[in-house]
């Protein structure tokens, strides 16, 4: 398989102890999901997609992506996206730098500035480039997080809970907005969750990874 | 790419550019005490410099006192702080108690000692404020308060200025340690809070503030300004006595004064390692004590008395600070009126050209060291988190080494070094000996929030395409203003304060504010005293304030910042 996220034989092992093995193929517009208990290593595989697993982990296997090894890349260069529990907006920029800083170079600056205005119209946030986002609600919070995510082209997307932490109607919408934002763009997605409406919602594979 | 290549061995070079003067200097002692200065046209070696040493009358008295005021000071200091934690912690006192750390903490040390010193002397404020009223003097008493032979006010100088210092790193290392917990079961078992708080939580602090207990031994052993101001003058400190040779005009007395800088530093390392046994004897005790199972009956009373004897340490500098601005405006001020006749700007007028050139070599000298103490500090935090260097206690050793080893014992060497390769004495090397200094405490200033940073921020950024270099200068560093600006002014701080290197090195000719205001501590005149002590605490707090400013304004717009 050519397009697509591809887990090959990962291994990962902290101090000599294995952690969790898999071997899994997301294709484009397909949702992976991977549940279990908190410790049991999820958010540790997707620092291992990302490159940022830290030095007390050792991890074997490749990580390949639209056919790419990328598995020993430099987390900059991986074109894989992340969404984390907590929105993590840069608190320094206002709505519209912190879409501009992951906007892929390229454009002058007055189609720039169209395509983080187009963005934030997308998702209904039109006209709030300048806010201060310590000052949007966590619906919009969440929404410029996917947004600024978006605009970088990832090839793939990663999930480590993103919804764990809004309340049930938004947590819906949010994730509904997510998903089909992915399936529209033919994302490989990987998510992590212990919560069976997420997996359920996400219409794909679930894998179960158990304490070892 | 230059940069990438050169981070990994930052930390490396840091520790040759902090320990090298360190070193060095030691070398240049040992090697004249045993009478080696070629410089000089002495060739050793010969037991002879601590011959001359040990025939000195007033050795006994000045190692005496020397070893008396570091270890008395830092029982009591610590005995403060523990007992005002102990029984305040978490509470709303305790948090006011916080917010005046800074200022207290920035105002340097020679201009504390003068003000202490304006206080307490017998035509001081508290005299003339009780006088004649309760005590009938019309003359001030001939009473040697300031400078007694006991060197009893030069101790109680010492603790109030080292209490805020102690209770910084206490609050900060209070912050790793589950404290709340423990203070809701040894409550729930029937403790009182101060009885409690000593048997759990003060072992577990205890192991993590022992480096800065050190320091403040080590420091009050051998401080040289507050010494000169504060401290006995027949004989005076085994530092300050040191100093005195090393300014002789006869090269030999150099010798004499290298032999006796090996003396203050064995003197040091013995008193630690005392100190250390110490520790085991009192932990011994603690254990036995914590076995009777006595719950504190009289912990109130501790508790209250502890808080007072702090709030009335903070006021002692706060209204000696308002005595020296009220001499460097005095007109006439006869004894016992408690304000003067006249308020005068004669005194500024009279000593603008000195305070401004003073001013303006002090913050050359402190800007140029800070910004490099930043630079070594961001790029070996940085560095570390690159490539998950860790730091391990055996590198808190070395970070802490330059506060621990006297500064008596290795600058007159470094000075005598210098000499001896023909290096110039000027305002580079002050500069150098001044970083020696300033680097731990702007490190140990911004390595926890740096730290702290949430690392997926740098993740997300990284998914975003950024490089490391890109995160560093456009997310880190901006989030970072406050902590930044905060380690600033503390470098900044204790650069104003250095006086030592700055007389050693400067070989005399470095004039900043704090090296003019000691030297005006011989001559008396309280007026010139009060206008370069207020001179030189302006130059320590402003940078504080502006360091809270500063990120205020810059982030107005920016809630999520504003408290961070």
């Amino acid at each position: 398989m050519d397009k697509g996220l591809s887990l090959q034989s990962v291994e990962i092992t902290k101090d000599g102890a294995r952690l969790l093995s898999l071997s899994e193929d997301i294709a484009p517009g397909e949702v992976l999901t991977i549940m279990g208990p908190s410790g049991v290593g999820k958010s540790t595989l997707l620092a291992f997609v990302t490159g940022t697993l830290g030095p007390d982990f050792e991890a074997t296997g490749r990580v390949m992506l639209d056919g790419h090894d990328i598995t020993h890349a430099p987390p900059y260069a991986r074109r894989v996206g992340i969404l984390f529990q907590d929105d993590l907006l840069f608190p320094h920029f206002s709505v519209g730098a912190n879409l501009a800083f992951g906007l892929r170079p390229g454009g002058t600056k007055v189609q720039r500035l169209a395509k983080i205005e187009a963005a934030l119209a997308e998702v209904g946030l039109a006209g709030f480039a300048d806010r201060d986002p310590a000052t949007l609600s966590g619906g919009q919070k969440a929404r410029v997080a996917l947004m600024r995510m978006l605009l970088s082209e990832p090839c793939a997307l990663l999930l480590d809970e993103p919804f764990s932490r809004l309340d049930a109607t938004l947590r819906s919408q949010v994730r509904e907005l997510v998903f089909s934002h992915a399936k529209a763009r033919s994302l490989p997605v990987l998510l992590v969750t212990h919560d069976a409406e997420d997996a359920a919602a996400a219409h794909g594979k679930i894998v179960s990874l158990l304490p070892i | 790419m230059k940069t990438r290549r050169a981070l990994p061995f930052l930390p490396v070079l840091t520790l040759i550019v902090m320990l090298g003067p360190v070193l060095a200097g030691l070398l240049g002692t040992v090697l004249p005490a045993f009478g080696h200065l070629p410089a000089a046209g002495l060739t050793g070696p010969t037991l002879a410099p601590f011959e001359a040493l040990f025939a000195w009358v007033g050795l006994l008295r000045a190692v005496w006192l020397s070893v008396a005021v570091g270890v008395v000071t830092t029982v009591f200091a610590l005995a403060l702080v523990a007992l005002i934690t102990a029984g305040w912690s978490g509470t709303w006192v305790y948090r006011i108690l916080e917010r005046a750390l800074s200022p207290l903490l920035s105002v340097p040390h020679a201009a504390a000692a003068f003000g202490f010193a304006f206080l307490i002397s017998p035509s001081g404020w508290v005299s003339r404020a009780v006088s004649p009223a309760l005590t009938g003097w019309d003359r001030p008493p001939d009473l040697l308060i300031v400078q007694d032979a006991w060197g009893m006010s030069m101790m109680a100088g010492l603790i109030i200025k080292e209490v805020p210092f102690l209770m910084l790193i206490m609050m900060a290392s209070l912050g790793q340690i589950d404290t709340k917990r423990s203070a809701a079961i040894f409550q729930a078992l029937g403790y009182g809070r101060v009885t409690g708080w000593l048997k759990t939580i003060f072992p577990l602090v205890y192991a993590q503030i022992r480096l800065p207990v050190y320091v403040v031994l080590a420091y009050g052993m051998s401080v040289v300004d507050v010494a000169v101001i504060l401290g006995p003058n027949t004989p005076p400190t085994l530092s300050v006595q040191i100093v005195k040779w090393m300014s002789d005009p006869d090269l030999a007395m150099r010798l004499q004064a290298a032999a006796a800088a090996l003396l203050q530093l064995s003197l040091v390392l013995g008193v630690l390692m005392f100190w250390r046994v110490g520790e085991r004897v009192v932990g011994q005790l603690g254990a036995m004590w914590i076995a009777t199972g006595s719950l504190g009956k009289s912990d109130t009373i501790v508790r209250v008395s502890a808080l007072g004897a702090g709030v009335l340490g903070a006021l002692m500098i706060a209204l000696g600070l308002a005595s020296l601005a009220v001499w460097s405006v005095a007109g006439y001020w006869g004894f016992p009126d408690f304000l003067p006749d006249q308020f005068t700007m004669r005194n500024w007028d009279r000593h603008a050209v000195g305070t401004m050139s003073a001013l303006g070599e002090t913050a050359i000298i402190a800007l140029t060291v800070v910004l490099v103490a930043l630079a070594l500090t961001v790029g070996c935090l940085e560095a570390e988190y690159r490539y998950d260097l860790r730091v391990s206690s055996r590198g808190m050793w070395l970070l802490y080494l330059p506060l621990l080893v006297p500064q008596t014992a290795f600058l007159p060497g470094l000075q005598t070094l210098m000499l001896t390769v023909g290096a110039d004495v000027g305002r580079a090397p002050v500069m150098f000996a001044h970083l020696v200094f300033v680097f731990p405490y702007v490190f140990l200033a911004l390595a926890d929030p740096f730290r702290a940073w949430d690392s997926r921020i740098g993740t997300i950024a990284a998914a975003l395409g950024a490089r490391p270099d890109r995160i560093l200068w456009q997310v880190r560093l901006p989030m970072l203003l406050g902590p930044i600006l905060t380690a600033v002014a503390v470098g900044i701080a204790v650069s104003v304060g250095q006086y030592l290197p700055t007389l050693l090195i400067g070989g005399g000719r470095i004039e900043t504010l704090t090296t003019e205001a000691v030297a005006l501590a011989s001559a008396g005149d309280r007026r010139a005293i009060g206008v370069y002590g207020l001179m030189q605490t302006a130059a320590a707090l402003i940078p504080f304030a502006l360091a809270l400013a500063v990120p205020a304004i810059i982030w107005r717009k920016r809630r999520g910042l504003r408290h961070g």
